[in-house]
């Protein structure tokens, strides 16, 4: 079935078997790795990205589901090289160890700003539930989100 | 893990919903949010040989006051029932566990429908629905009809809808001034609960409890209900929470803790909502 979906701006058109999970199109068709896949069971959050401006894990999506969708990944959170201020609150606070659940993680923490933009510590480890880090760097993490919520710079 | 090849058919309408799952009887599934339905087939548990995604028709995304109920389309995502005003002042229990389903991701996704018509007796939403007395509302060929929330889970996944029907409305009765109570017991965040307890206390006095994870099916502490309608505790009608109910035994739990869990977790809804 062909599809045309908007990823970090730019569409993509391409014929793709019902059976594509979201997340090997992003990877393997379109080509944008950034994403990852971790525990393919909807429970680690690798695989987050932003789907019409929600986080969502794309490894519980169809490829045709997202026909006509407008979708954001990793790679198109930057600005050029100017670090979203996310990414920069992570580099900033050291908010990765191995750095495999690091783009979900981003993008869900993101998405949950915008829904909760002034979170409480707690609210901050809740929102990020859906997101497993298997180094259990989350005291950073956490740190990371709050610092973000707080405006960024030190 | 790649599901298995399937034809795809994507719904304009319930009708040709319906007409399609008419035409493909047991061998098609609906797709709404998909987080039932995608895990299962990602392990081929489920191997649909058609798949009618209904995820588009956004006139089944709704939350409407009808004044004694609140109607919900079965296509509304769990994060807008959450988040809904309407269903914090009217129906707080049904806000309140749909908060604690999965997490944010799963939540921005699925839908009340589709955890409904999954007919998961460790799922949190049918718990709070059995609580509140709701009525779930089908369509299919000859029509639609409504069906009580207590006849509506007949088995283990198993539901009162045919092949050929499709789940378009959850009717939640008022519990305006209700005093409610959610315990969810498990080990890890995002986990399913290991037992759950939703309880309504209305205004009235009238007093509903749904189990989580007690019996093959989404779960009525009916005991419990008759305890308390006769007078009883909140610490006394919990003692009978899991009569009736066959829990199973696995690597989380045996029957003898479900069944302790089932009665400190009600206790606790129970006073949480004011008993």
């Amino acid at each position: 079935m062909e599809i045309s979906v908007t990823i970090n701006g730019t569409t993509h058109t391409h014929d793709v078997e019902p059976r594509t999970l979201l997340v090997h199109y992003v990877r393997d068709v379109v080509g944008l790795t950034g994403t990852n896949i971790g525990c393919d069971t909807s429970s680690c959050g690798a695989c987050t990205i932003h789907v019409n401006g929600e986080s969502v894990k794309s490894c519980t999506m169809f490829a045709v589901q997202a026909d006509g969708e407008d979708l954001l990944t990793i790679e198109g959170l930057a600005d050029g090289d100017t670090l979203h201020p996310m990414q920069e609150s992570f580099r900033q606070c050291h908010a990765l160890q191995c750095g495999y659940c690091t783009p979900g993680m981003v993008m869900a923490a993101v998405s949950f700003l915008d829904e909760n933009p002034n979170p409480t510590e707690r609210e901050v480890r809740l929102g990020l539930e859906g997101n497993l880090c298997r180094c259990t760097g989350y005291h950073n993490i956490v740190k990371a989100v709050l610092h973000c919520a707080a405006g960024g710079e030190q | 893990m790649i599901p298995a090849a399937f034809d795809y058919v994507r719904a304009d309408s319930v009708t040709e919903a319906v007409a399609t799952l008419a035409e493909h009887g047991e061998e098609a599934k609906l797709l709404a949010g998909g987080h039932s339905l995608i895990p299962l087939m990602r392990f081929r548990l489920a191997r649909p040989a058609v798949v009618v995604d209904i995820g588009r028709l956004s006139d089944l995304s709704y939350i409407r006051d009808e004044g004694h109920h609140l109607a919900i389309g079965a296509l509304t995502r769990h994060r807008a029932v959450e988040t809904s005003e309407l269903v914090a002042s009217r129906a707080g229990l049904l806000g309140e566990v749909t908060s604690h389903v999965g997490d944010p991701q799963v939540r921005h996704r699925g839908t009340i429908g589709g955890a409904v018509a999954h007919g998961d007796p460790a799922s949190d939403i049918p718990a709070a629905l059995i609580a509140l007395g709701a009525t779930l509302v089908a369509s299919g060929p000859g029509g639609t009809r409504e069906i009580s929330v207590d006849d509506f889970f007949s088995g283990f996944l198993e539901t009162a809808l045919a092949d050929d029907e499709v789940l378009t409305e959850v009717r939640v009765p008022a519990a305006d001034g209700a005093a409610w109570g959610f315990e969810k017991f498990n080990r890890r965040a995002q986990d399913w609960a290991i037992v759950g307890a939703a309880a309504v206390v209305r205004a009235g006095g009238e007093v509903g409890v749904g189990l989580v994870n007690m019996h093959p099916t989404p779960v009525r502490a009916a005991a419990t209900e008759t305890a308390v309608a006769g007078g009883a505790s909140a610490a006394e009608a919990a003692e009978v929470a899991a009569e009736g109910c066959e829990p199973t035994e696995d690597l989380n739990a045996s029957v003898e803790y479900r069944q302790h869990l089932a009665r400190v977790l009600t206790r606790r809804a129970l006073e949480a909502a004011g008993l």
